[in-house]
């Protein structure tokens, strides 16, 4: 499969979104609205559950399961409320020491006057900056598209994980095609470019690990696996020194380009 | 991520009434054209040596031209004071992105410089601090590897130095083709500037003509105090990319350095002639009280 055809398969309706993950790998999630600011954006899902006992905020781009779901949910591009009530629960998060799991899967922050009115660049900006150095282990995992910054808004952590179908790009290959060759069709050759698939991004060691993917990727295997996995990580993330955890997620971030 | 396109150095002469009537003779005192330049905003025409003068800006209507980096630093800072970090750090097309080496060479030789942002020390009425300046005439002050690289160095030197930092931006964001490691530049900034600002130092961003994307996303909006120069374009996604995406026209003045200022985005609107005077002043103001004056 190239590029191209796993961003086809990223942005398939039929893969399962952040809700479905939220409601099969944690027991008892709780969801919060809101970033007592503003509003509540519908494209970020996020609040609390239970991880074998163990209490976690759970956060996720949520671009809704059928068409109804998909126009009530912007189909997963975030507003700067979105980005704003992420930190808030982030925060939340920190001070009741609760490990963070956020779940990418957006074409990237909205594109629009509200947004921008509201400060879609500094929401987004202030979210990279915090969680730098929020004092809880975070994991990210993108589980279908990664776009550009609104993605990267849930993806400062200590590990980032990548389904093996998943993409995460700093722009869309349809936008690259258009500004570079002024052609949306040469997207193909742009998503090839960009290296934007799983394989390509765990060489360039931007992620940690990539899920392999079942051939039905509803069966309950993904969810269990991933579940564990989960599990095991945080129990070791949990036992590293603050400072350390710190530390390192800096220098997960400042090797790029050292 | 947009590309700007720039027609703000259209020379033109005006014309005199017997050129205007077609019967002009050679004995006509000549000015050249590139004497001239038209300002796009109120059309008229400048000397160019006046606009040099007036800091490129035009002294009829205030519209401010785009700056070199070189020539910012000049109206910034003391005289003879800046002293240049990582002059010689080189972008490299690490994803072997097609064209992107050669767009790299052409760039280096049109603005001058190797990369999109210039970073060093500098002191401002001899206030030692870290300056980071961003060039437009660089691929667009797009973001790659090594302008992170510099911007996270200069953060991570007046952190040790316990010095403040002034950061100008430009930038059409991150750039696309150093594909996720531009991407990871604005984590990898903020990061820094992060660590800065928990060391309680001072970070002040001046936000130019036209601040957008990436850049906007990470560190021009991480300032404790945001500035900006009159009527710069400064957003997130790019006014052409929003038009397209919504399918309607924009409003007059969106995304403008004064709409951010009515929105609540900014601190303040200054002019370039009072720029430094104001860093000045607002410096001035963050050195701690019990360590009397300036140095």
């Amino acid at each position: 499969m190239n590029a191209f055809e796993k961003l086809c398969l990223a942005r398939s309706n039929n893969r399962p979104t952040s809700i479905d993950y939220i409601e099969k790998v944690f027991d008892n999630f709780i969801e919060f609205h809101g970033d007592r600011r503003f509003a509540d954006d519908k494209a970020i899902i996020a609040g609390i559950a239970d991880l074998y006992g163990r209490p976690v905020t759970v956060i996720g781009l949520e671009k809704g399961r059928n068409t109804s779901e998909r126009m009530d949910r912007n189909f997963g591009s975030a507003h700067p409320e979105g980005y704003r009530k992420t930190l808030r629960l982030m925060k939340q998060a920190e001070k009741f020491h609760r490990p963070i799991i956020c779940f990418v899967d957006t074409s990237g922050a909205f594109c629009g006057i509200g947004a921008e009115e509201r400060g879609q660049g500094q929401a987004i900006a202030e979210n990279l900056m915090e969680m730098m150095t929020l004092k809880t282990p975070i994991i990210s995992i993108l589980i279908g598209e990664g776009g550009s910054g609104g993605a990267l808004a849930l993806a400062v952590a200590d590990e980032v994980w990548m389904l093996e179908n998943a993409v995460y790009s700093v722009i869309s290959p349809e936008g690259c095609a258009s500004i570079l060759w002024k052609d949306a069709s040469k997207a193909d050759k742009a998503a090839q470019c960009l290296k934007i698939t799983s394989q390509d991004l765990f060489k360039l060691s931007v992620i940690e690990r990539i899920i392999r993917e079942p051939k039905n990727l509803n069966d309950n295997k993904l969810f269990l696996g991933l579940k564990d996995l989960l599990n095991n990580t945080l129990n070791k993330k949990c036992s590293i020194p603050i400072d350390e955890l710190l530390e390192s997620r800096y220098q997960r971030y400042r090797k790029f380009g050292n | 991520m947009s590309v700007f396109d720039s027609d703000i150095f259209n020379f033109i002469k005006p014309k005199n009434e017997l050129e205007e009537q077609g019967n002009i003779s050679d004995n006509q005192p000549f000015v050249p054209d590139s004497m001239w330049i038209k300002c796009p905003v109120c059309k008229s025409a400048i000397l160019s040596s006046d606009l040099a003068d007036n800091q490129m800006v035009c002294p009829k209507c205030n519209y401010h031209f785009r700056l070199t980096a070189r020539k910012r630093i000049e109206c910034t800072v003391d005289v003879e004071t800046f002293c240049e970090f990582d002059k010689d750090l080189t972008s490299k097309n690490i994803l072997d992105f097609p064209d992107y080496s050669r767009k790299l060479s052409k760039a280096v030789t049109t603005s001058g410089e190797n990369e999109s942002v210039i970073t060093g020390t500098a002191k401002i009425n001899n206030i030692k601090i870290v300056l980071c300046v961003m060039d437009s005439s660089f691929m667009m002050g797009s973001m790659g590897t090594v302008t992170g690289e510099k911007i996270t160095r200069a953060f991570e030197y007046a952190a040790d130095n316990n010095l403040p930092i002034i950061v100008f931006t430009v930038s059409g964001g991150a750039r696309m083709q150093e594909g996720i490691l531009s991407l990871m530049q604005m984590a990898k900034t903020s990061g820094a500037v992060k660590r800065h600002s928990d060391k309680g130092l001072l970070y002040i961003t001046v936000l130019t003509d036209p601040t957008t994307g990436g850049v906007t996303a990470s560190f021009a909006m991480e300032g404790d105090i945001i500035l900006a120069e009159p009527n710069a374009l400064v957003g997130f996604a790019g006014p052409r990319v929003i038009e397209q995406t919504i399918r309607k026209k924009l409003p007059k003045d969106f995304q403008t350095s004064e709409f951010l200022l009515e929105k609540g985005f900014i601190d303040a609107v200054i002019d370039r002639k009072n720029m430094r005077n104001t860093l000045f002043n607002i410096l001035k103001l963050h050195i701690p009280f019990n360590k009397g004056g300036l140095d």
